[in-house]
């Protein structure tokens, strides 16, 4: 066990946990923010995405170590004034169905428009490939993406 | 409208009973209260020890109108689409209708919430309208037939005169409801809501990371649990080392459980370990060393499997249907044709693997679960804790993907014994890896099919044969018709000589429902083999369903024995498949290693054409668009149902493309999605999605669309190659047999 600092959606928090620990669960059980969702615990799945230094990254695969002294933003703190303009897209489209994934689907794609404002289809099929939705809502995923299109600057 | 999805801790919804339907009246707070019964799929009407009442409608004396839902939510958008038929037949303010989820709703699946509940709705709603119309009425004194109601008001046609709901719902609770069976409904003609494109209200909570799911209930003290469970179907529990696993930091406690007896494993035991959070009880798992020893199936393999399901294509059949006295494989024909399909068990993969969370306190046991049947759970709780029903409640909390496989068995009573034996607030987490190889899985099986025609391409004989792991049991020769041949059974190309037999086989894997389970391999096996007697008819594949159900549409069909089904209606079908050609261009001419592919299926009164372009190129297959033309009776929610659509045609695609759960040495050997792969973004081709309206009541339609994906590319890949495939999922080194 080991004290460390972490700087979560812009508020410094301090955690005693095991420094392997992956953050996924740090956010979830630990801190109880269970917008961050667990799907396969491999890095595969995609539901567990979060922004570290604005990376979308699998928190599954992330040690709590690694994390430490980085800035972490959730789903719970991506739109720091009201909702994100992919958040806001996502229900422009009506995208989410069961919604399980869509936490990790939005932290994609806000990564991918923070990087690129205007993506084309292949950039999308590249950067949301490790989302996986199995309601299959990619078809309005894709257009929320282009729709949020140079509306997102993080 | 608002949701209130999250647990209504305050309110045991579900428990208002025809006994206590008058107090409950008065405990409303004075609110008119109609209840009514939904008959969906998965209900048992005719079972009268139930509540008659399984939805309630309060309308408060604020104008604040609550919809009670015995029905759980996973995606399809039920919370939106029941509320506006409501709102539409009562002349509600939609924006004023809030749905309840009931606890321990129960029944949900089979395409069938918005099937089951539009005339139970619609009656219950013309309920409150003319008892508004009644009441205001009486206070202005004039006849009922001088009112209308509109947006939660009644209005004096004559006078103009306004009384909004809320002012009457005193004068309301005293009148006599009008009969459900003879009140006077809607002329759908002057609907303003249904049909409409309206927005999921439980959305914007999904896109904030907000809306909680079963695995985030969380509980004052509450712990997290794994269990370590069989990896051999019915294998046996040798030995584990506790001290490794308490010694891993955060573990609380190591113990057996036995098994689920409704469950594959039920003479073995498992272990549990209980942790301070999710992450230290996997860990102890891992640590347990735990050696496991394999049962009767230890022999079993997907070879083996394939062999036994081969062997049942000329076995004693078990059941059969015909209309004939001949053998269809003898009578006369100019060409005939045997081909034989392959489909694979398949994993639901809900994005939320299983869990459960129970709370036992003072006699009560508190459950939150994301099910499609919270009744069973409620019931198997009561049971193994020897309490009344009473006083177990299950939260249905919004559920990460249902498909089938949210039913409860053995989660729930690996939890109850592990809450009983620490009596502390506990989180059953099954990760992917438990999820994986501890499904209910899509059965595994076979069709042959032999077909005869004559010089014009009309069908003259059709044998089919079935050989499957059997969906739900193996018991009862009527099941065979209930659960295994739905879409071939009743497949609609009229053949003079018909007969469809069918044989079980066993396997130590267990099998379950799935979305759209029997039409997912049935249909695939129809539409891909009409499609080949097409091009051994040498006629276009449009065309020649076109002529086989115009055949259809002239001559009624020949009786079928053992089949109480509707068959379709062939012109309706018809409707369909031409429009499915036109919008997507049919017969225009296509660039080199492109194919375009058509199928056409009716199921739960809904009808569907499809077709599929795909490119073909370097070993590699590309969808590159589905057209798909939907007729499924009146539409509810625009946006609900073209979501219902997308995702089913796409989930089936998945499964024609990736998706094959194997086993090997009598255990499955999927764990995760690095050995099972989902349909992902690049997959997923551009849909185009188009709605006829006939007007007929709703039908089902989470399932249906599923089942045609697989024909409309598995025919585009033959037009674009000439190779047939006829194995799922499709790979294009097939061996053409």
């Amino acid at each position: 066990m080991a004290q460390l600092a972490l700087e979560i959606n812009g508020r410094q928090q301090t955690v005693d946990a095991n420094p392997e620990m992956p953050l996924l669960w740090v956010l979830r059980d630990l801190l109880n923010m269970t917008g961050t969702k667990y799907g396969c615990g491999i890095g595969l799945c995609g539901a567990c995405t979060v922004h570290i230094d604005s990376v979308a990254t699998r928190s599954c695969q992330t040690p709590l170590a690694t994390a430490a002294g980085k800035r972490i933003v959730t789903i719970e703190g991506l739109g720091a004034n009201g909702l994100h303009p992919v958040q806001e897209a996502w229900i422009a489209e009506q995208v989410p169905q069961c919604g399980y994934c869509q936490s990790g689907q939005i932290m994609s794609a806000a990564a991918l428009l923070a990087e690129k404002p205007h993506p084309s289809d292949s950039d999308i099929d590249e950067a949301m490939a490790g989302n996986l939705c199995r309601c299959a809502t990619y078809f309005r995923i894709r257009n929320a993406i282009h729709r949020a299109a140079g509306k997102a600057h993080s | 409208m608002n949701t209130k999805l999250t647990p209504v801790l305050t309110k045991n919804s579900g428990a208002i009973s025809r006994r206590t339907f008058l107090a409950t009246s008065v405990a409303a707070g004075g609110a008119l209260v109609v209840g009514l019964t939904f008959h969906g799929r998965l209900h048992h009407p005719s079972d009268t020890s139930q509540d008659p009442f399984n939805a309630w409608i309060r309308i408060h004396p604020d104008g604040q109108t609550e919809l009670v839902l015995n029905k759980s939510e996973m995606g399809q958008g039920v919370f939106t689409a029941l509320p506006m038929i409501l709102a539409e037949e009562a002349e509600i303010d939609f924006s004023r209708i809030t749905v309840v989820q009931a606890d321990n709703a129960d029944g949900t699946g089979g395409s069938g919430s918005v099937w089951g509940s539009y005339q139970p709705l619609r009656q219950a709603g013309a309920q409150v309208r003319e008892t508004m119309i009644a009441a205001a009425a009486r206070r202005w004194r004039v006849p009922g037939a001088e009112c209308h109601a509109r947006n939660s008001q009644v209005i004096h046609t004559r006078s103009g005169g306004v009384l909004s709901y809320a002012s009457l719902v005193k004068d309301a609770r005293r009148l006599p409801l009008p009969d459900a069976n003879t009140v006077r409904l809607k002329d759908p003609k002057d609907f303003t809501l249904l049909g409409r494109f309206i927005p999921h209200l439980d959305i914007p909570d999904k896109v904030k990371g907000a809306a909680r799911f079963g695995l985030d209930v969380r509980l004052p003290g509450m712990v997290y649990a794994v269990v370590a469970q069989c990896p051999y179907f019915r294998g046996e529990l040798l030995r584990f080392d506790a001290a490794k696993a308490k010694a891993v930091p955060g573990v609380l406690e190591v113990f057996e459980i036995p098994t689920d007896p409704r469950s594959a494993n039920k003479n073995t035991r498992e272990v549990a370990v209980i942790a301070i959070n999710t992450w230290a009880a996997i860990q102890g798992r891992n640590a347990l060393a735990i050696e496991w020893k394999p049962g009767q199936y230890h022999d079993e393999s997907t070879e083996s499997l394939t062999a036994q399901l081969r062997a049942g294509l000329d076995a004693q059949e078990y059941w059969n249907s015909t209309n004939t006295t001949l053998n269809p494989d003898t009578v006369p024909a100019a060409k005939r044709i045997e081909s034989v399909y392959e489909f694979p068990f398949l994993a639901h993969v809900t994005m939320e693997p299983m869990n459960i969370t129970i709370r036992l306190e003072d006699g009560r046991c508190e459950i939150w679960s994301p099910t499609q049947a919270g009744e069973g759970t409620q019931e198997t709780a009561a049971k193994f804790l020897g309490i009344d029903k009473n006083n177990v409640t299950v939260h249905v909390t919004f559920m990460g993907g249902g498909f089938g496989r949210r039913f409860g068995v053995p989660f729930d009573h690996q939890a109850l014994q592990i809450a009983r034996r620490i009596q502390r607030p506990v989180q059953l987490v099954w990760t992917r890896e438990d999820d994986f190889t501890h499904d209910r899985y899509r059965p595994a099986g076979m069709h042959r099919l032999r077909a005869g025609i004559d010089r014009e391409g009309n069908l003259v004989s059709w044998t089919d044969r079935l050989v499957n792991t059997t969906i739900i049991g193996q018991g009862n020769p009527r099941q065979a018709q209930a659960f295994e041949l739905g879409g071939a059974l009743d497949q609609p190309y009229p053949a003079q000589h018909f007969r469809i037999s069918y044989v079980p086989v066993d396997s130590g894997a267990t099998r379950g429902a799935w979305r759209g389970v029997e039409i997912s391999f049935n249909v695939f096996t129809i539409e891909s083999f009409v499609d080949e007697l097409a091009h051994l008819a040498r006629q276009d594949p449009y065309l020649f369903r076109r002529r086989l159900l115009e055949n259809a549409a002239a001559h009624s069909a020949a009786l079928r024995s053992n089949f109480d089904g509707k068959l379709a209606d062939p012109t309706r079908m018809i409707d369909m498949l031409d429009r499915a050609a036109e919008k997507a261009g049919w017969g225009k001419p296509m660039g080199p290693n492109r194919g375009r592919g058509i199928s056409c299926f009716f199921s739960k009164t809904t009808y569907l054409a499809q077709v599929a372009e795909v490119t073909v190129k370097g070993g590699n297959l590309h969808v590159d668009r589905v057209v798909t033309v939907v007729d499924p009776g009146r539409v509810i929610n625009m946006n609900g149902i073209r979501a219902q659509i997308e995702g089913a045609v796409l989930m089936g695609l998945s499964a024609a493309l990736k998706e094959r759960i194997t086993v090997k040495n009598g255990m499955i050997q999927q764990q995760n999605f690095n050995s099972y792969d989902l349909l992902r973004m690049p997959d997923a081709p551009q849909l185009e999605t188009h709605l006829v309206e006939s007007g007929r009541p709703p039908g089902g339609i989470g399932e249906p669309p599923l089942a045609l994906i697989g024909p409309s590319v598995g025919n585009a890949i033959f037009a674009a190659t000439g190779k047939r495939l006829r194995k799922l999922p499709f790979q294009l080194d097939e061996a053409s047999s």
